[in-house]
C-alpha cells in the first residue's frame, strides 16, 4: 500500500488554486518553518461568497494535498459554510491521510480561519473570538 | 528514466550474491550443526565465507561472528564492552551525535543501566576530531564507538587516527562501520578497532545478515541465547544463504573497490557540481572526506518530503532527513548536529549512486533536482519571504 491516497497523490501532483491573490481580502498564514509545514492562504469575498481563494504552501505532500483540497472545498461557497469547514472534512475528501499526517488537514483549517479573522479586523467586522480558537485534532 | 540514488539505504543484490546462495536453498539445506553431510557442506560454506568476511577487513575467521544485520552487531558491540567495562569499575562511553540510532539507542538504554556517555559534537563538516576523543577519555573509560562513515551526510571519520588514541589510553574501541565496508578500505589492525559492525545489504548481499568482528580476547555478551552456534555468542541456525550470499557480495565489493571507487567518486563530483549551481543550496558534509556515492544537499525555503515525491515521479529514488519523511517532528539528527537550523534541515536531500550509475543519469539527476526545487519554491510562502527580503537567506 503507498503511504498516500490516489486522491492525496492527485491533489499533491496537480494542485488547485495555487499562488497569490494581490489584493486579497484575506490573509491567513499558519505553522511554522522549524515544525516544517507553513500554510498560507489568500481570500477574494464578495457578497457573501467566496469569490477566489489560492494558497501557497512549505511542507510535505500531505500538506500540499490538504490546502489544495481545502480551497476546492470552500472556493464558490458561502462564508458560512466556508467557516464551518473542518479538518476532518479536508480528510475525508482526500480518501483519508496517514495518521502522523492529520496534523497538516489541521493546518488547512486553521490558515482558512486565519485568513476570515484578518478579513474581519480589517474591515472593523465584529465577530465571536470563539470561532477562531484552536481547533481540536479529530481522527 | 528509472534512477536508484538511494543506496545508502539498501543496495540491489550482485548477481554473484543471488547465484552463490542459490544452492543453499534448495541443495545443501542440511543444518550447519548436523553431522551428516548435507549439514557438514553448510558447515564449510559458513566457514568459508567467515574467511571471506574476515579477509575483507585484515581479521581472523574466528574473530567474526555472523548476526542478522548492523543493529544486531552494534547492540551485541555496545552491550558486550559495556559488560566488560562494567566488570572493571569503568562505566564511561564516549560517543558522537552523528552515530546511527543502532548506536545512540543502544547508548540511550546503558545510560539507564547506570552508564555515562559523552556525545562529543562534530564539527560544521561532519567530522569527529581525534583531539576531542582524547580530551574526552577518563579514567573509567571502558568504550569509544564512532561510526566510520556517516549513513546521512557520507562523511568518513579519521578512525585510524581515533583508533590509535584508544588503544594508547586502552579503551576498547568500536567501529558502526555499516556504510563503510565493502566501500572503503578497512584494516582493523592498522585500523586499531577492537569490534566492528558491517552489513550484508549495504554492499548488494541480501538483506537480514551482517556480522560483528570482535578482536581476539574480547568477551561478547550474548544477546541471543540458545544453541552453540556462532562460539555460543550468537544462538539460533545460521542463516548459511544469507551469509554464503555476504560473502559473496563483498568478495566482489572489494575486488573492484579501486574501480568503484574511481567511478562513483567522479560521478559524485559531477553530481555536487551540478547540484551546487541551485541558488541557496548548501553540500552537507565534508567535500573530500565523504564516501564515494554520498551527495547530501539542503536547499532552502522547501520541504524534502515533497521533494522526494516529485523526484519519484520522475523516476528518481532518493531520501531525506525532513521531519516528515522521519514520521517524527524533528527532523535529522545529524543535520541539527552539523548546525543546520530545522527550517534548512527540512529542506534536505540524499543521493546515494550506486556503482551502475553513469553520466547520463547524474545530468538527468541534477536537471530534475533543478526543477522540483523551483517548482516547489514557486508556491513557498518561506521562498516568498526571503525573496521578498522578509527573512534572511541561512544558505
Amino acid at each position: 500500500m503507498a503511504l498516500y491516497s490516489e486522491k492525496v497523490m492527485d491533489h499533491f501532483r496537480n494542485p488547485r488554486n495555487v499562488g497569490v491573490i494581490e489584493d486579497a481580502d484575506g490573509v491567513g498564514e499558519v505553522g511554522n518553518a522549524k515544525c516544517g509545514d507553513i500554510m498560507k492562504i489568500y481570500l477574494k469575498i464578495g457578497n457573501g461568497i467566496i469569490e477566489d481563494v489560492k494558497f501557497e504552501t512549505f511542507g510535505c505532500g500531505s500538506a500540499i494535498a490538504s490546502s489544495s483540497m481545502a480551497t476546492e472545498l470552500i472556493k464558490g461557497k458561502p462564508v458560512e459554510d466556508a467557516l464551518a469547514l473542518t479538518n476532518k472534512a479536508v480528510t475525508e475528501a482526500l480518501d483519508g491521510l496517514p495518521a502522523h499526517k492529520l496534523h497538516c488537514s489541521v493546518l488547512a483549517e486553521e490558515a482558512i480561519k486565519a485568513a476570515f479573522k484578518d478579513y474581519y479586523d480589517k474591515n472593523g467586522i465584529s465577530y465571536d473570538p470563539a470561532m477562531f480558537a484552536e481547533p481540536e485534532e479529530e481522527e | 528514466m528509472r534512477i536508484y540514488a538511494d543506496n545508502a539505504a539498501t543496495t540491489k543484490m550482485s548477481r554473484a550474491a543471488i547465484d552463490a546462495m542459490l544452492p543453499y536453498f534448495e541443495e545443501i539445506y542440511g543444518n550447519p550443526s548436523s553431522l551428516y553431510s548435507i549439514g557438514q557442506t553448510a558447515k564449510e560454506a559458513l566457514e568459508e565465507a567467515r574467511k571471506t568476511v574476515a579477509g575483507a577487513i585484515g581479521a581472523a575467521p574466528a574473530e567474526i561472528i555472523f548476526t542478522s544485520g548492523g543493529s544486531e552487531a552494534d547492540n551485541q558491540a555496545l552491550i558486550s564492552a559495556a559488560a566488560l567495562g562494567k566488570k572493571a569499575g569503568k562505566t564511561h562511553i564516549i560517543s558522537d551525535k552523528i552515530e546511527h540510532h543502532a548506536v545512540l539507542h543502544t547508548l540511550r538504554r546503558l545510560e539507564k543501566e547506570g552508564f555515562e556517555v559523552t556525545l562529543l559534537d562534530v564539527g560544521e563538516d561532519g567530522i569527529v576530531d581525534p583531539a576531542d576523543v582524547e580530551n574526552a577519555i577518563r579514567e573509567d573509560t571502558c568504550l569509544v564507538t564512532i561510526m566510520y562513515a556517516n549513513n546521512e551526510i557520507g562523511t568518513v571519520q579519521p578512525i585510524r587516527r581515533i583508533g590509535e588514541i584508544c588503544r594508547k589510553h586502552g579503551v576498547k574501541f568500536h567501529t558502526d562501520a555499516v556504510q563503510a565496508v565493502g566501500h572503503l578500505p578497512i584494516d582493523v589492525n592498522a585500523d586499531n578497532v577492537d569490534l566492528l559492525s558491517g552489513s550484508a545489504h549495504k554492499f548488494h548481499g541480501p538483506k537480514g545478515v551482517g556480522f560483528l568482528y570482535a578482536k581476539k580476547g574480547i568477551r561478547l555478551t550474548n544477546l541471543i541465547d540458545g544453541g552453540a552456534q556462532e562460539r555460543g555468542k550468537r544462538a539460533g541456525t545460521e542463516n548459511v544463504a544469507g551469509v554464503v550470499g555476504m560473502a559473496a557480495a563483498l568478495r566482489e565489493a572489494v575486488d573492484r573497490m579501486p574501480e568503484n571507487t574511481a567511478k562513483l567518486t567522479a560521478l559524485r563530483d559531477r553530481l555536487i557540481e551540478g547540484l551546487s549551481q541551485i541558488p541557496h543550496c548548501a553540500l552537507n558534509g565534508d567535500r573530500e572526506n565523504r564516501l564515494p556515492s554520498n551527495v547530501s544537499f539542503c536547499f532552502e525555503g522547501i520541504e524534502g518530503e515533497s521533494l522526494l515525491l516529485c523526484l519519484d515521479d520522475k523516476g528518481i529514488s532518493a531520501s531525506s532527513g525532513s521531519a516528515c519523511t522521519s514520521g517524527s517532528l524533528d527532523p535529522s539528527h545529524v543535520l541539527l548536529a552539523i548546525g543546520r537550523v530545522h527550517d534548512v534541515a527540512h529542506g534536505s536531500l540524499r543521493l546515494t549512486l550506486g556503482e551502475d550509475a553513469d553520466e547520463a543519469q547524474v545530468d538527468y539527476i541534477i536537471a530534475a533536482v533543478k526543477d522540483v526545487v523551483e517548482y516547489l519554491r514557486g508556491f513557498s510562502p518561506v521562498w516568498r519571504d526571503l525573496c521578498a527580503g522578509k527573512s534572511r537567506f541561512i544558505l
